[in-house]
């Protein structure tokens, strides 16, 4: 069973949802994951503690041109769709733009020449972490400045794929990176709060999530503040509220402190666990 | 004068910063840039005079009329976008890149490129001046290019309309949108809260924003959610010579005008949070 944990914008309490849901289900000696794919701003390993275990970089492959090899023709500059290889064929220059080009190797297959080469260039890294009760967490980090961080994450779901329980705490918005987390998963549970922004992006996540046909469910955090909008869109949209979490100080207090309110208030860890179980039921198969 | 707001993450009350700069200017021009999560056009409900459409990338498409199952494209393909299954070649939307390779070397030529066309620029009036949004189509790469465009219209109507502020919310994150969104800007400013996930999102944006040497400072929200996290950032600032603009109180009235379709400035001109701001305002734009 994979779980991707996603809001539209960040900040809904997607990370807390993640977090929390992980101790949970670690305390009940679940050989459970975590990915955190949010790769521009990884935050669940403040909430842990652990060893870490494995570290790598993800590459990708830049083209390198061989001056000396190069006729001038033009053809990687009109290969690339990105417009990554600028060229003055008269005063005979080409450059690689690095930061716009996507690795997809167009260039070197359009060269006739022979030269165009490739070196890996890192854009992000992949740590994984052992934390209590055999349980892990699998941090993607991307580089500042990166174009995209797809790769990142692709290459952190990919550590965990033999994995029986994965927790994906997923990047915001709904373009790219978000539909690449969202697509690994079983089952969406997207974390919104009762504001018209948070409803605005509710249903924005909800319109990507139809296109590809991806079973989910609502988590409302900080109810008590805004309004009651966003429970007539579920009740109109006949759309599953799988958890509330109130608005309180004191959650927020020890959120701020990187503390995981399941293991200060033991109630919380049941919740998290009920929802769990209620997905399981759901849309859980068989051979998971 | 361009000021930008940014964060690390979302949810951090950046756009409702940026609607209380807007509504205590007489006129600016107001540009939503963070085009994942559009929100600023919910409170300002702007008079749309005019729409683009903006199309930042391209996706392969198979002619299975033509298509003689070669399985050369799989080979090319660098994103492991196209598969075989069901007996034929599929390509996945979700990761096709749009870098027109297997297109240029299908022998058969089964496979064409379409644009992405669902993407969109707006632009209109708002009761303090224009305003400009960019709203991205699910799926579609955050690249930037679209950020661009919402500040290249921006400056355009700043410019025709005679308006020396610019004003604009951007996206979260530490990547390519976020570059777009600050470079050659006059101000950034980093909306941050009392969170050890915060200051570290914080610690990454500044990294950012000092690789571009911009003029950056920071306003600390709800500043008395976690004190002594606080009195961190203050002195992490402080060691860096960031300064802090601003320091403000958790006020429920913020979410309260949000539901009235109003910034803070206009739903409680006389709160201590409203003066508040408008000093920060004041001393950024005059104080110089
Ligand atoms: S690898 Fe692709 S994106 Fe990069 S320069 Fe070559 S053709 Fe352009
Ligand atoms: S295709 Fe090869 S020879 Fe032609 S300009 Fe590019 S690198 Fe030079
Ligand atoms: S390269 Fe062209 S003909 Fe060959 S499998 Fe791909 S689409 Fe079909
Ligand atoms: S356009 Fe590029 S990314 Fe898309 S399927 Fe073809 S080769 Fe793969």
């Amino acid at each position: 069973m994979k779980l991707a944990i996603a809001s539209g914008k960040g900040g809904t309490g997607k990370t807390l949802v993640a977090t929390n849901l992980f101790y949970a289900l670690q305390q009940l000696n679940y050989q459970v994951v975590l990915v955190d794919c949010d790769a521009e701003a990884p935050n669940d390993m403040v909430f842990f503690k652990g060893e870490k275990i494995k570290y790598f970089y993800v590459h990708q492959e830049i083209p390198v041109i061989n001056e000396k090899k190069c006729k001038f023709c033009s053809k990687c500059h009109e290969y690339c769709n990105y417009n990554a290889i600028f060229i003055l064929p008269d005063l005979k220059v080409i450059k690689v733009i690095e930061d716009l080009c996507h690795g997809c190797g167009a260039c070197d297959v359009a060269c006739d020449f022979n030269a165009i080469s490739t070196k890996p260039v890192p854009i992000g890294s992949i740590t994984k972490y052992a934390i209590e009760n055999n349980t892990f967490i699998i941090e993607a980090s991307m580089n500042t400045g990166v174009f995209s961080p797809v790769p990142i994450i692709n290459a952190a779901i990919k550590e965990a794929k033999n994995e029986k329980i994965v927790i994906l705490d997923s990047p915001p918005g709904t373009s790219c990176p978000f539909i690449n987390t969202v697509a690994e998963a079983d089952f969406v549970v997207l974390v919104t709060e009762p504001t018209p922004f948070g409803l605005s992006d509710l249903k924005q996540s909800i319109d990507t999530l139809k296109i590809i046909d991806k079973p989910y469910g609502v988590v409302i955090n900080r109810s008590g503040i805004g309004d009651t909008e966003i429970y007539n869109y579920l009740k109109q949209e006949n759309i599953k509220l799988l958890l509330e979490i109130p608005f309180d100080k004191m959650i927020a207090f020890y959120y701020s402190n990187g503390e995981l309110i399941s293991q200060l208030e033991y109630q919380w860890a049941d919740k998290f666990v009920s929802m769990f179980n209620f997905i399981i039921d759901q849309y859980g198969n068989s051979n998971n | 004068m361009e000021i930008a707001i940014i964060s690390g993450k979302g949810g951090t009350g950046k756009s409702s910063i940026s609607a209380a700069f807007a509504t205590l200017s007489e006129k600016v021009v107001l540009a939503d840039c963070d085009v994942d999560a559009t929100n600023l056009y919910i409170l300002f409900n702007p008079d749309v005079e005019g729409e683009e459409i903006y199309i930042g990338s391209q996706k392969a498409v198979i002619d299975y009329s033509k298509c003689i199952n070669c399985g050369l494209c799989i080979e090319y393909c660098k994103f492991d976008a196209i598969y075989y299954s069901d007996q034929k070649i599929n390509i996945s939307s979700i990761h096709c890149d749009g870098c027109k390779l297997c297109s240029r070397i299908c022998p058969n030529k089964a496979i064409t490129m379409i644009d992405n066309d669902k993407s969109r620029m707006y632009y209109g009036s708002f009761r303090n001046g224009k305003m400009v949004y960019g709203k991205l189509a699910p799926g579609e790469e955050n690249s930037g290019k679209l950020v661009n465009i919402v500040r290249d219209k921006a400056k355009k109507l700043a410019k025709e309309n005679n308006i020396n502020t610019i004003i604009i919310d951007g996206p979260p994150g530490i990547g390519c949108p976020v570059i777009s969104t600050i470079t050659g800007v006059d101000y950034v400013i980093i909306v941050t809260e009392p969170t050890l996930s915060g200051l570290k999102d914080l610690q990454r944006t500044l990294e950012l924003t000092t690789k571009f040497n911009l003029n950056t400072v920071v306003i600390i929200n709800k500043f008395d959610l976690n004190i002594k996290i606080t009195e961190k950032i203050e002195n992490f600032c402080e060691k860096l010579d960031i300064k802090i603009i601003g320091k403000l109180a958790f006020d429920p009235q913020v979410v309260a005008a949000m539901i009235n379709c109003k910034s803070i400035i206009e739903w409680q001109p006389a709160s201590d949070l409203s003066s508040q701001i408008k000093h920060i305002y004041n001393n950024l734009i005059y104080g110089q």
